[in-house]
C-alpha cells in the first residue's frame, strides 16, 4: 500500500460523501419540482433562478433553528439515533462502481472506493443498520406518536427484508459473483432485468419499505402520527433523518441500477470510461423520478397490511423467483427465467385479487 | 417509575370516561388532537390504544366554540344572516339559504321563481365545492396528497363564481330573506357552463385514481361499518345515512326552494363502510351538477328579490323618489322587521346531512331563540362506535369519511 493509494481513497471516499450531499439537497428540489408538476402546482421558484439556490435556503434554515431536546428524553440516545440513520445511507455506497478505470495525472484510477467479494452482503448488512435509528428515536423521544412510529418501522423492516434480500439472489446467482464489480461485467451483452423482471419489481417494491418512502411511509405517516419518530427532532438533528431518507433513496436507486439495469454501463462508456457516472446518475434519476411518482399517486397502505403483503406475497414470491432462476441455470435455458417468473407473478396476483375480493365481500376487516 | 402512573386529577373533563384498563396502564391513552393534521380543524379525540388497536375513542368538542346560535339573538333577523355563513364553513350559501328559509317561513314572505333556481345553483355549486374539499382532504388523511390539489384546483373554479355573485369567495351571503342580495353578473351564466362542461372530466380523473387503486380499496373498505339501524338510531344523515342503505334526502323527501321541479337521483349504497360513502358521495356530485344544468337551462328571468317592503328594503334608486320607500329602508335597517310571536323550523340537505334552524320569535325584531340541528354534530356521535377494533390509520380515514366541519359542530 503506497501513499498515493491512501490518499486516492481519501479522496474518492471525500466525493462520495459529498456528492451524495449534494445530490440529497438536489434530490429534495427535484421532488419537489415534480410533486409540483404532477399536482398542477408551480414548486420551489423563489430562491435562485428556478429555485435552485433553495435546498441551500432550506440547510441554511435548519442549521440555525434551535434544537430541542424533550425534558424526559433518553439523552444520549436520543443524540445518537439521528447518527446511527444517517452514517449507514452515507457508507452504503463505498462497494458501489461508478465507472471503469480512467487515466488520470498518468494514473489508473478505477471509479470505485471499494471491489468487495462480499458486495452484496456488505449493502444488505450496512442497509439494515439505520433501522435500529428510527427505533431508537421514536423510543427516547419519551413521545407516543414517536415510539409508534419506531414500533411500526421495525415491524415494517422484518416484514420486507426476507424478499429484499432474497430478491438479491437472482443476479447473484446470474453472475456467479457477490461483489457488485462482477455483477456490472455479467450484464455487458444483457441487462439483468431482462431475466428478473419479477426480481427487479420486487426488489424495488421492498426498497420503498427500505427507505420508508410512500406507500411505506408508515413510520412518519404525517395524517397518523403528526411526524412519527421524529416528532420531537427539529433543526439539524431533524435535517439528519431526513438526509438519511434522501440518501438512502439515492442509494437503492444507484444498488438497483448496478444490479438489474446494467449499472454504469451503456452506449460509449467503453471507448470513454469518463461516461460512467454519467450513466449511472441517468438511471438513478430516472429510478427516483419513479420513486416520487409513486409517492404523487398512491395513498398509504395500513401497517398491518404492509406485514401481510410482505410475509404473505413478497416473500413467497421472491422465493418462487430463486427457485426459478435456478431452474434456468440449471437447465441452461435462461430465456425460461422471465416466462417461469412473470407466469408466477401474474397467477399470484390473480390469486390475492380474487381473495381480497371475497375477504371484502364478506364484511371482516 | 412512581412519576409515569396515571390518576384521575391530572385527567381533565373527560377523564370519568377512561376505563379501568387505561388507568392501570394496560393500555396506552394517546391525545389525538386538537392540534393534529388529519382532525379537519380542532377536534380532540382521546384515544385508548391497545397497540395501535383503538379500543376506546372519546371525542371532546368546543375548541371552536364561536357563540353564534347566542350572538344572533342580539342582531335582527337581516343582520344576523352574515353570521350563517361562519357556522359550516363549506357550505355559506347553503346555511344562508336554511336561515332564508325559516324567515320566509316565519314572516310569510314570498320568494320570485327566479331566485329559487339562484338558489338552487348556488346551493348545488357549494354543495359539490364541498365535497371536493372533503374528497380532497380525505385523500390527503390516506396521504394520496395529489387529490387535495386536483380538488382545490377545481374548487377554486367555484370559489371564482360565487365571488361574482357575492363579492366574496367563502363568506358570500348573497341569500338573503326574501330572495337574493342582488342578480348575479353577466358572466355568471357562461361560467356555470363552463365548470359544468369540464367537471365531469375532472370527476372520472379522480375516480381513475382512486375507485379500483387496489390501496385505496384496502383502506376503505369494511373500515367503519355504520348499519342501517345504528344510522337511524343515532340520527344519522346525508350521504353517511345514505350509504347505510337508507334513501332519505330532504331534497327528495321534503323539497324546498323549488326542489321539486328538477329531474336527479338518490345514490344510495347499502355496505354502509367508507367505501360505500365514498360512492354516495361522488355519485352525489354528478347528480348536482345534473340538478344545475336544469336549473340554469330554464332560469326564469324576472326579480330576484321580494317586492314586500315590510320585510326587504327597497332599491336604491327608489329612496331617491318615494317617501315610503325612504321610511321602509330607515325602519328595515335601524330596527329590523318583527315578525309575530311563534316558532319555525326549517331544514335543508347539506352535503352532510340535515342543516335544520329553529328560530324563536317573542314578537320583537329580534330572535328569541335560533338553534342549528348540525348535521356534523349528530355525525360525530357515531365515530367512537364506528372506530371501535380499528387501527389508529383507519381513525384517520374515519374522520375524513364522517366529514366533519368543527364550525358546524361547535357553534
Amino acid at each position: 500500500m503506497t501513499t498515493g493509494s491512501v490518499w486516492e481513497w481519501i479522496i474518492k471516499s471525500v466525493v462520495i460523501v459529498f456528492g451524495l450531499l449534494t445530490g440529497f439537497a438536489y434530490l429534495t428540489l427535484l421532488e419537489r419540482k415534480v410533486l409540483a408538476k404532477i399536482q398542477v402546482r408551480i414548486g420551489p421558484n423563489r430562491a435562485g433562478p428556478m429555485g435552485l439556490f433553495q435546498p441551500l435556503a432550506d440547510a441554511i434554515k435548519l442549521i440555525f433553528k434551535e434544537e430541542i431536546i424533550p425534558s424526559r428524553a433518553d439523552k444520549i440516545i436520543f443524540v445518537l439515533a439521528p447518527i446511527i440513520t444517517v452514517i449507514p445511507a452515507l457508507i452504503i455506497l463505498g462497494v458501489l462502481p461508478f465507472g471503469g478505470i480512467i487515466t488520470l495525472f498518468g494514473r489508473q484510477i478505477s471509479l470505485s472506493l471499494a471491489d468487495l467479494n462480499v458486495g452484496v452482503l456488505y449493502i444488505t448488512a450496512i442497509a439494515s443498520i439505520s433501522i435500529y435509528g428510527i427505533v431508537l428515536a421514536g423510543w427516547s423521544s419519551n413521545n407516543k406518536y414517536a415510539m409508534l412510529g419506531g414500533i411500526r418501522s421495525s415491524a415494517q423492516m422484518i416484514s420486507y427484508e426476507l424478499a429484499l434480500g432474497l430478491s438479491f439472489i437472482g443476479p447473484i446467482l446470474l453472475s456467479g459473483s457477490m461483489s457488485l464489480h462482477d455483477i456490472v461485467a455479467a450484464q455487458k451483452p444483457l441487462w439483468f432485468v431482462v431475466y428478473q423482471p419479477v426480481g427487479a419489481l420486487i426488489f424495488w417494491i421492498a426498497t420503498l419499505a427500505e427507505v420508508n418512502r410512500a406507500p411505506f411511509d408508515m413510520p412518519e405517516a404525517e395524517q397518523e402520527l403528526t411526524a412519527g419518530y421524529h416528532t420531537e427532532y427539529s433543526g439539524m438533528k431533524f435535517a439528519l433523518f431526513f438526509m438519511a431518507e434522501y440518501i438512502k433513496m439515492i442509494a437503492v436507486s444507484a444498488i438497483a441500477a448496478t444490479l438489474f439495469f446494467g449499472g454504469y454501463r451503456f452506449v460509449l462508456e467503453d471507448q470513454y470510461p469518463i461516461l460512467g457516472p454519467v450513466w449511472l446518475l441517468g438511471k438513478v434519476i430516472v429510478l427516483l423520478f419513479g420513486m416520487i411518482w409513486v409517492r404523487a399517486t398512491l395513498p398509504r397502505i395500513r401497517y398491518d397490511r404492509l406485514m401481510a403483503f410482505g410475509w404473505k406475497f413478497l416473500f413467497p414470491l421472491a422465493l418462487a423467483n430463486v427457485f426459478f432462476t435456478a431452474i434456468g441455470i440449471v437447465l441452461e435455458k435462461l430465456w425460461l427465467i422471465p416466462l417461469l417468473t412473470i407466469a408466477v407473478f401474474l397467477g399470484a396476483v390473480v390469486m390475492v385479487g380474487i381473495s381480497e375480493t371475497r375477504r371484502w365481500r364478506s364484511h371482516v376487516f | 417509575m412512581d412519576d409515569y402512573k396515571i390518576t384521575t386529577d391530572a385527567l381533565d373533563d373527560v377523564g370519568h370516561l377512561i376505563s379501568e384498563r387505561a388507568l392501570k396502564g394496560e393500555t396506552v391513552l394517546l391525545n389525538m388532537g386538537p392540534q393534529h393534521p388529519s382532525t379537519h380543524g380542532v377536534l380532540r379525540l382521546l384515544l385508548e390504544l391497545d397497540g395501535e388497536v383503538v379500543v376506546n375513542c372519546i371525542p371532546d368538542i368546543g375548541f371552536l366554540h364561536t357563540g353564534i346560535e347566542k350572538n344572533m339573538e342580539t342582531k335582527t333577523y337581516e343582520k344576523a344572516a352574515v353570521m350563517t355563513d361562519r357556522l359550516d364553513y363549506l357550505n355559506t350559501v347553503g346555511n344562508n339559504l336554511v336561515y332564508c328559509l325559516a324567515i320566509e317561513k316565519l314572516v310569510g314572505l314570498d320568494v320570485p321563481a327566479r331566485a329559487q333556481a339562484l338558489r338552487v345553483i348556488l346551493v348545488e355549486l357549494q354543495r359539490i365545492a364541498s365535497h371536493l374539499v372533503w374528497l380532497g382532504t380525505h385523500g390527503l388523511d390516506l396521504a394520496a396528497m395529489s387529490m387535495f390539489l386536483y380538488c382545490f384546483r377545481e374548487r377554486e373554479m367555484i370559489m371564482d363564481i360565487m365571488e361574482m355573485v357575492g363579492g366574496q369567495r367563502m363568506m358570500a351571503t348573497c341569500i338573503r330573506p326574501g330572495g337574493m342580495w342582488r342578480d348575479v353578473p353577466a358572466g355568471f351564466e357562461e361560467a356555470v357552463r363552463q365548470f359544468i362542461r369540464i367537471f365531469p372530466k375532472r370527476i372520472k380523473e379522480y375516480e381513475n385514481l382512486l375507485t379500483r387503486n387496489p390501496l385505496f380499496l384496502e383502506r376503505t373498505k369494511n373500515i367503519g361499518i355504520l348499519s342501517k339501524e345504528d344510522a337511524l338510531r343515532w340520527g344519522v344523515t346525508g350521504p353517511m345515512l345514505r350509504a347505510s342503505g337508507v334513501a332519505h334526502d330532504l331534497r327528495k323527501v321534503r323539497p324546498y326552494s323549488g326542489y321539486e321541479l328538477y329531474d336527479f337521483d338518490i345514490p344510495t349504497q347499502s355496505d354502509g363502510d367508507t367505501y360505500a360513502r365514498y360512492l354516495v358521495r361522488m355519485e352525489e356530485m354528478r347528480q348536482s351538477l345534473r340538478i344545475i344544468q336544469q336549473a340554469l337551462d330554464k332560469l326564469p328571468s324576472g326579480p330576484v328579490r321580494s317586492n314586500n317592503r315590510k320585510f326587504v328594503p327597497p332599491p336604491r334608486a327608489e329612496i331617491g323618489v318615494s317617501m315610503e320607500a325612504l321610511i321602509h329602508h330607515f325602519k328595515l335597517w335601524t330596527e329590523g322587521f318583527t315578525p309575530t310571536k311563534g316558532a319555525v323550523y326549517e331544514a335543508v340537505e347539506s352535503p352532510r346531512g340535515e342543516l335544520g334552524v329553529y328560530l324563536e320569535s317573542d314578537g320583537t325584531p329580534k330572535p328569541f331563540r335560533v338553534h342549528w340541528r348540525t348535521p356534523s354534530f349528530l355525525n360525530l356521535q357515531v365515530l367512537p362506535l364506528l372506530a371501535k377494533g380499528h387501527l389508529v390509520a383507519d381513525l384517520v380515514a374515519l374522520i375524513g369519511t364522517i366529514d366533519i366541519v368543527l364550525g358546524d359542530v361547535d357553534r
